[in-house]
């Protein structure tokens, strides 16, 4: 017997929780097969190709391809910009760290909420002025095409790849204990299946696909949580009461554990969070599917109102779990660990949720929470892809290898192309790294993001002063450090190479590399007094008026 | 944008009023919500327990329970106050430079 607990590996990684949340680390046992899930499960994937069949009717265009023709409402771009930040690993993660660890979860979700108001204020309508398919359009608006996409497209290609292993792997291992399926055939599912999502629906299939999983997951959530709250008569004193007896912690789940022990670690993945989310290339693009600045900040309010009531559903979730399955025998497992015998959930803490889900609705309920699972990363693994394959086929065949004068059909082409190499990258990545611990990769994601896509993206919006060199220059850096830093940090250099003590003492590297990287994009700004350089600030005033007004912005696509 | 519009609108005294009550409530709202977020993580980070204490004598809800939603809450109806500011006044405002600029 060498079950380890799904959810052991991930609590190693505090305060490092960047990379806790949304990956699934350590072997699992698989489940026997879950036939309520697996049909409810088939019934989404019957609508959701549908949805694509239609949807593939309806995009002929590149502005339908990659932004649904500019043509979602606000309300619905908030729904699926849900759908696509929730991930299957932040409901099961989250509830299954309040489950173990009580208010540290609560703190965790924070850190994934705040940065959205900082996207309203600062960057989602500036963006959707500039902007016409990604976030690349905006950071080379008045820079030179060539080196700043290229910088982009890397900076995107990068942090879309983590994700997706990321993603791909904790699919894999989810579905052994979920739908009690093998890990190389959920793997090759999920890929099959978001290729298909992408290639033939784009961005409409891809939004519809989110709206759907997010209302499915919002509203499973949320009956969780009114049943958690009627077991305890409607009494949060009563619900934290029974919770704390019941605890082996006790009194301590109401309190801060150990999550931010060490405070530059802990500010610096606030920073990660907060800014990472504002720089991630699949996020961003969802907001050129509205059709104006308006509908943009709409998006925004109704995402955070959604992300925001899914947090505290998780927590209460994570509660209603101490209550109601924490010494259910139904639901626990007697295991050997270390020579030791360890009574724990069936299938680990990160099961806390989905067997909650027994305990207060039945076997149906039970499937239905299971598919919810599933259906998350499809929605979330669709949307990295379109971002991938169209920074690609935009940013990298359209504007750097054809000069702008790419035809839309073969620009459609080559993404839909890309979209398929993708998916083959992710589907052999998932196998490849299905015994490898690769919990950091969602928090190097992120400090990529934060470290390499939001300063240049935020300068070249808000500093008359940005050139081209210091955005490549500064870019390049902010990624590289973020990169090494994580090597050398404790996540990868003694976690995963089993080196003895780390060489840079911190989990999260974006303090060090997101300073480095606006400091070094400012320095070789000002140093840059070149002809070109000169240009680029004289654009900076066209640009503002844009950005401010929405003069000249893309509108949407009448269909 | 060709020079005679960006010049029409650059001097538009409502576009510079646009601006500046655009990008100061943006800011404002922005810092606003990073004081509450790093306010609660250096909270957390130098004085933990205070976050575990009871809320009123005998009960196992602790301080740390309200706030955290607090937070939450706040970051939804900061977005909702910008929302509402910029979708009828800012864009009144932005509808009429777009047209003088014509």
């Amino acid at each position: 017997m060498k079950t380890r607990s799904l959810f052991l590996p991930l609590m190693a990684l505090l305060p490092g929780l960047a990379s806790a949340a949304d990956a699934i680390a350590g072997e699992v046992k698989k489940q026997p097969v879950n036939t309520t899930a697996i049909v409810i499960f088939l019934l989404f994937v019957a609508g959701t190709l549908a949805i694509t069949y239609w949807a593939a009717r309806r995009t002929r265009s590149a502005s339908d391809f990659y932004a649904a023709g500019g043509g979602i409402t606000g309300f619905q771009n908030g729904l699926a910009i849900a759908g696509d930040y929730m991930s299957a690993a932040s409901f099961l993660g989250i509830s299954a760290m309040v489950y173990e660890k009580g208010y540290d979860g609560l703190i965790y979700s924070m850190g994934f909420l705040v940065g959205w108001p900082i996207i309203l204020f600062l960057v989602a309508e500036r963006l959707r002025n500039l902007g016409k398919f990604t976030f690349a359009d905006v950071a080379s608006y008045r820079l030179q095409q060539t080196p700043v996409r290229s910088f982009a497209a890397t900076g995107t290609l990068v942090t879309v790849s983590i994700y997706l292993i990321a993603q791909m792997v904790g699919a894999g291992k989810l579905i052994q204990l979920l739908f009690g399926m093998n890990y190389s055939t959920a793997v090759v599912a999920v890929g099959v299946l978001m290729v298909m999502y992408v290639m033939f629906g784009g961005m409409l299939a891809t939004t519809w696909v989110q709206i759907i999983k997010a209302i499915m997951l919002l509203s499973g959530a949320t009956f969780m949580a009114f049943m958690v709250l009627k077991s305890a008569g409607f009494s949060l004193e009563t619900m934290f009461k029974t919770a704390t007896d019941l605890h082996p912690k006790h009194a301590a789940i109401m309190a801060p554990g150990g999550l931010a022990s060490n405070p530059v670690d802990a500010i610096s993945l606030g920073l990660a969070l907060m800014f990472g989310t504002a720089g991630l290339p699949h996020i961003l693009m969802r907001f050129f599917t509205v059709a104006d600045a308006r509908e943009a900040r709409k998006s925004v309010f109704f995402a955070t109102g959604f992300i925001g009531y899914f947090y505290i559903l998780t927590f209460i979730i994570g509660f209603g779990a101490i209550m109601l399955v924490l010494n259910n025998p139904g639901f626990t497992e007697t295991i050997m660990k270390d020579g030791k015998q360890v009574t724990q959930l069936i299938g680990g803490s990160n099961m806390a949720a989905i067997h909650l889900s027994h305990a207060v609705g039945g076997d149906l309920f039970w499937g239905f929470i299971s598919a919810v699972a599933f259906a998350t990363i499809l929605a979330v693994v669709a949307g990295l892809t379109l971002s991938g394959a169209s920074a690609v086929s935009h940013d990298l065949y359209a504007s750097v290898i054809k000069k702008g004068k790419a035809n839309e059909a073969d620009e459609i082409r080559v993404s839909k192309i890309t979209t398929l190499v993708l998916g083959v990258i992710a589907i052999v990545l998932g196998l490849v790294f299905e015994k490898q611990n690769i919990a950091f990769m969602v928090g190097l994601a992120f400090a990529i993001a934060a470290s390499a896509n939001f300063p240049v993206l935020f300068l070249s919006m808000f500093w008359k002063g940005l050139t081209t060199r210091g955005a490549v220059i500064g870019g390049f850096i902010g990624l590289a450090s973020a990169v090494l830093l994580i090597v050398l940090g404790p996540t990868v250099w003694v976690d995963v190479m089993h080196n003895k003590a780390p060489l840079f003492p911190y989990k999260n590297p974006a303090l060090f590399s997101m300073t480095l990287a606006f400091a070094t994009t400012w320095l070789f700004s000002v140093l840059d007094n070149s002809r070109q350089a000169e240009e680029e600030k004289a654009k900076f005033d066209a640009q503002f008026v844009r950005a401010m007004t929405g003069i000249g912005a893309t509108g949407a696509s009448k269909h | 944008m060709n020079e005679d519009i960006l010049k029409k609108v650059q001097s538009n005294p409502k576009f510079i009023e646009l601006v500046h009550k655009k990008t100061s409530l943006g800011w404002m709202l922005s810092i606003i919500m990073l004081v509450i977020y790093y306010g609660f993580i250096l909270t957390l980070a130098f004085s933990p327990k205070s976050l575990g204490t009871p809320i009123h004598e005998g009960s196992a809800i602790t301080v740390g329970i309200p706030l955290g939603i607090f937070i939450i809450v706040s970051a939804f109806v900061l977005t909702g106050i910008y929302v509402r500011k910029a979708n009828s006044e800012f864009d009144q405002l932005n509808k009429q430079i777009i047209e003088e600029s014509r």
